[in-house]
């Protein structure tokens, strides 16, 4: 059961799951309960749903009390829950199963009931054994629970349709084989009307007139196996999201007053501690508090290599917990953790609107009735055309064929499918794109701009180098800059501090104290004089630096910052912080490249820092010292010489960047802000995303190309020569068998074009 | 030509003209807006079509619309409102219900999942 809290204005809405009501008396009494409450704005209870909908204002009661109301009334109830579960899951699969069980009988039966009608239909009165009277009786005995029983659906189907004024693909089906069977009844019951000289090649019967019961019994066994494919094919479109849904384990194991209890994952709240114990999944989203472990976070970020955790580090629900314990403190829960917004963006992409079958949606609105009238425009020709003798059968077999092979199933399978796979396939690669729209625009990406902070570095300052003088040690001069830096909040006395701390250096306290802007810090350190800063600090304090001069040039010219320290007025060493690049991106920008793109990249910082980084990954065209507000106009000047523009960046400073540009590629933010400013999301932070993201959208986007071509040209060339076309050249008419063979084919290798993509691999 | 011709393409175009009229003429409108504590729910039957197949709704209230598939037709086993990004299956014979806030006025389809089913929401500023 679903349900939802919404917010109009003051007033919340909660919907609640009710049992126990045995009538429609119950539900009006759970309903005046329910409007009583202090608080409730108004109820209403659903009986055939065993819902209660309640509009309430959240500053008097809550949905704990409204629950309570209908117990104390003396029914059972529930808040519903927003989330995305295995529940409905199964509701569905359950259906469909019985369905395609259905379907799968239905088929044997006109299968084997089929086969001898085709059997003395193809013998052309040729093998003695199957021309004997009354044979058109057998086959019409044979053929009739064919279409009545086994392709009931399809008449149904029709009528039903035909009351709305509608016509779908069950229309086809059903005049198709309704129009054959009724002649081939009136042909059987009474010879002498159709009987006028019957010569037509395929069908000369000893019995008079020509029958067609096998075009009748074969459309419908081989349409019935057309659609077990094809349902058994796109069951298969959403198996991504339904693994997704599937990794929700279904209990956790809290600690409250005390006492470990597993519960259902239902009802963990946040601030709940959770436990959990190697080899078992994470329930929900939370920050370690205690315990350390490696995480296998592959199911939600595409990442093989397990994560480290410890103290303080976020970790999702879902993922897998391998070697240590740990508890944690649950911060996110039921439908606001990262693999229900995950499924929640993938099912929203999968019912997005694709501009580019645009065209396939208007032609398939009013496909069928189209064919309907080429079907009976064909009728007319052939049976003006044809000779006197052959011009019945000619007429029928056309009708019949064109209503056949039309199929406007393959062309409204064409897109949906793609999008199904290949968004599904991309959140299994920790890629969420945002729907069709992003996918087409993608294609035609030709310029990637790529945010160097965080996109391309770590984002995290770090020291890189250490250069001490005689006869001061590495580790000293580290720990006596770290010590002078504890009083600074600038990023790069940060990074030194982190250093020392990582090499487990005391840190002593500091005295006297003092920052010179843009220069550096100094202070006292155990009788020492210490002194941190760029070469204009030293030198104004008499200290010559130019022992270590090429040093920290050659530092510089690698991109880093190079800061001076001296101890008691002598010059001690060079420190180098930087901002490392991450392992992959040289081999991204690169991967990138191949895609045929033209890479620019942007920072805030100075041009030198910039340009070492750019020559390290291999880009040429470097925008430096860009405002955060300046990338928009970056992107802008871009788009105005006429390129398409993909901009990399996290979400929450490029955020008007990646909405300026014709793709916002959100990179490593989990599944926070950026999802909502950007077309792409990537869960991981690694520049080789964006390769797969741009690699996928491409390869699906060419699979609905391809999908939309063949639905077209086979609907194209198919009807025209079912309709006779080439009857005058070749002397060929197609048989219905034949056009139903083609029409369940085409629509099965759409499906299997675009379930392809599920074979994609990133990069 | 014979009589028998001659009728064949008589009957031809009627039929042809029967089909173009029956199948893009005006549809009768069943407007079913309902307003019940901020919730906009709607009803919807699911058999070859929808019922009703016009629906109108007020901008800015969240709307619930109840499809209930009475049919195992495969046709109708998906429901899509692409301008809302909705793409649901609707089980045979059980309710499926799919809430959402249109923000905006307009017209938008809700359609089968390939498109040939057919049903409008109309969304009207309240």
């Amino acid at each position: 059961m679903k349900a939802t809290h919404h917010q109009t204005k003051d007033l919340k809405r909660a919907d609640l799951d009710v049992q126990g009501m045995s009538c429609a008396a119950c539900a009006n009494r759970v309903e005046k309960a329910l409007a009583a409450a202090s608080g409730v704005h108004s109820a209403a209870v659903n009986f055939a749903t065993k819902t209660a909908t309640v509009s309430f204002d959240p500053q008097t009661i809550d949905v704990q009390h409204l629950v309570q109301t209908v117990v104390d009334t003396g029914y059972s109830a529930k808040a519903g829950s927003d989330q995305f579960s295995t529940k409905e899951q199964e509701v569905s699969q359950e259906a469909s199963d019985a369905e395609y069980h259905e379907i799968r009988l239905k088929f044997w039966v006109a299968a084997i009931l089929s086969l001898p009608v085709l059997a003395i239909a193809m013998s052309h009165g040729r093998v003695a054994a199957l021309n004997f009277v009354g044979s058109n009786w057998l086959q019409l005995a044979l053929t009739t629970p064919v279409l009545f029983y086994c392709g009931r659906q399809f008449f149904t189907g029709a009528w039903n349709a035909f009351r709305h004024r509608a016509a779908d693909m069950n229309t086809l089906v059903a005049l198709g084989t309704g129009t054959a069977y009724v002649y081939s009844v009136a042909a059987t019951i009474a010879p002498q009307f159709f009987a006028v000289a019957s010569n037509l090649d395929i069908h000369s019967h000893s019995a008079g007139a020509p029958v067609y019961f096998e075009a009748a019994g074969v459309i419908i066994a081989l349409i019935l196996l057309g659609r077990m494919l094809e349902a058994r094919a796109k069951g298969r479109t959403g198996e991504a999201i339904r693994r997704l849904i599937g990794l929700q384990p279904r209990t956790a194991r809290v600690l409250r007053s005390g006492i470990e209890q597993d519960i259902p994952i239902e009802q963990v709240v946040k601030g709940d501690i959770v436990i959990v114990r190697p080899g078992e999944k994470i329930p929900v989203d939370g920050f370690v508090e205690q315990g350390s472990s490696t995480v296998d976070e592959s199911m939600l970020t595409g990442e093989s290599m397990p994560v480290q955790k410890k103290a303080k580090d976020e970790v999702f629900g879902a993922t897998m917990n391998k070697t240590g314990s740990f508890q944690f403190q649950a911060t996110k829960v039921g439908k606001d953790t990262a693999l229900q917004q995950i499924v929640r963006l993938v099912r929203e992409a999968q019912g997005s609107k694709a501009p580019i079958a645009k065209l396939a949606d208007v032609i398939s609105g009013i496909f069928t009735p189209i064919v309907l009238c080429i079907a009976i425009a064909a009728f007319v020709t052939w049976y003006i055309a044809a000779p006197v003798d052959t011009r019945l059968s000619m007429a029928l077999l056309s009708f019949v064929s064109v209503l056949i092979i039309a199929c406007p199933c393959a062309l409204g399978l064409a897109t949906p499918t793609a999008i199904m796979v290949g968004t599904g396939r991309g959140a299994e690669n920790g890629v969420l794109i945002k729907g069709g729209e992003a996918l087409e625009k993608t294609y035609s990406i030709d310029t990637i701009v790529l945010d160097k902070t965080g996109t391309i570095t770590r984002g995290e300052p770090v020291v890189t180098d250490i250069h001490a003088n005689d006869p001061f040690s590495p580790d000293e001069i580290l720990r006596l800059a770290a010590v002078v830096e504890r009083g600074s909040e600038h990023p790069l006395g940060e990074a030194i501090v982190r250093a020392a701390e990582e090499r487990k250096l005391q840190l002593p306290g500091a005295t006297n104290f003092n920052a010179i802007i843009g220069q550096g810090v100094e202070a006292q350190v155990m009788e020492k004089r210490v002194l941190v800063g760029n070469s204009k600090l030293l030198t104004d304090r008499g200290i010559d630096v130019q022992p270590l001069q090429t040093v920290a040039e050659e530092l510089r010219s690698d991109g880093k910052t190079a800061m001076f320290i001296a101890i008691d007025g002598k010059l001690a060493g060079v420190l180098a912080v930087a901002d490392p690049i991450k392992p992959e991106s040289k081999e991204a920008v690169e991967a990138l490249r191949k895609l045929g793109l033209r890479i620019v990249m942007l920072t805030g910082d100075g041009k030198r820092t910039a340009e070492a980084v750019a020559r390290q990954v291999g880009i040429d065209e470097v925008h430096a010292e860009v405002l955060p507000e300046g990338k928009v106009d970056v992107v802008r000047q871009l788009q105005q010489e006429g390129r398409k523009v993909a901009m990399v960046g996290d979400g929450i400073n490029d955020a008007p960047a990646l909405a300026q540009a014709d793709i916002g590629i959100a990179i490593g933010t989990g599944t926070d802000v950026a999802m909502e400013a950007s077309d792409l999301t990537l869960i991981r932070g690694d520049l080789r995303g964006v390769v797969t993201a741009l690699s996928l959208s491409r390869a699906t986007v060419k699979t609905i190309k391809q999908n939309l071509f063949w639905a077209f040209i086979y609907n194209v060339i198919g009807i025209p020569i079912a309709a006779g076309a080439l009857f005058p050249i070749t002397g060929w008419l197609l048989s219905p068998v034949i056009a139903s063979a083609a029409m369940s084919f085409s629509s099965v290798s759409v499906v299997m074009n675009s379930l392809r993509l599920r074979a994609y691999r990133a990069s | 030509m014979d009589t028998s011709e001659y009728a064949v393409l008589v009957a031809g175009i009627a039929l042809i003209a029967f089909v173009l009229w029956y199948f893009f003429g005006a549809k009768e409108k069943i407007v079913a807006g309902l307003n019940i504590s901020g919730i906009q729910e709607v009803k919807v039957t699911v058999k070859g079509g929808y019922t009703p197949d016009v629906i109108e709704v007020l901008a800015g209230h969240p709307v619930k619309l109840s499809f209930y598939r009475d049919e195992t037709s495969s046709c109708s086993e998906e429901l899509a409102i692409r301008d809302f990004g909705i793409l649901r299956a609707l089980p045979a014979f059980r309710e499926t219900s799919i809430e959402f806030t249109p923000e905006k006025a307009g017209t938008f389809e809700f359609t089968c999942g390939m498109n040939m089913l057919r049903g409008k929401l109309i969304v009207k500023l309240g």
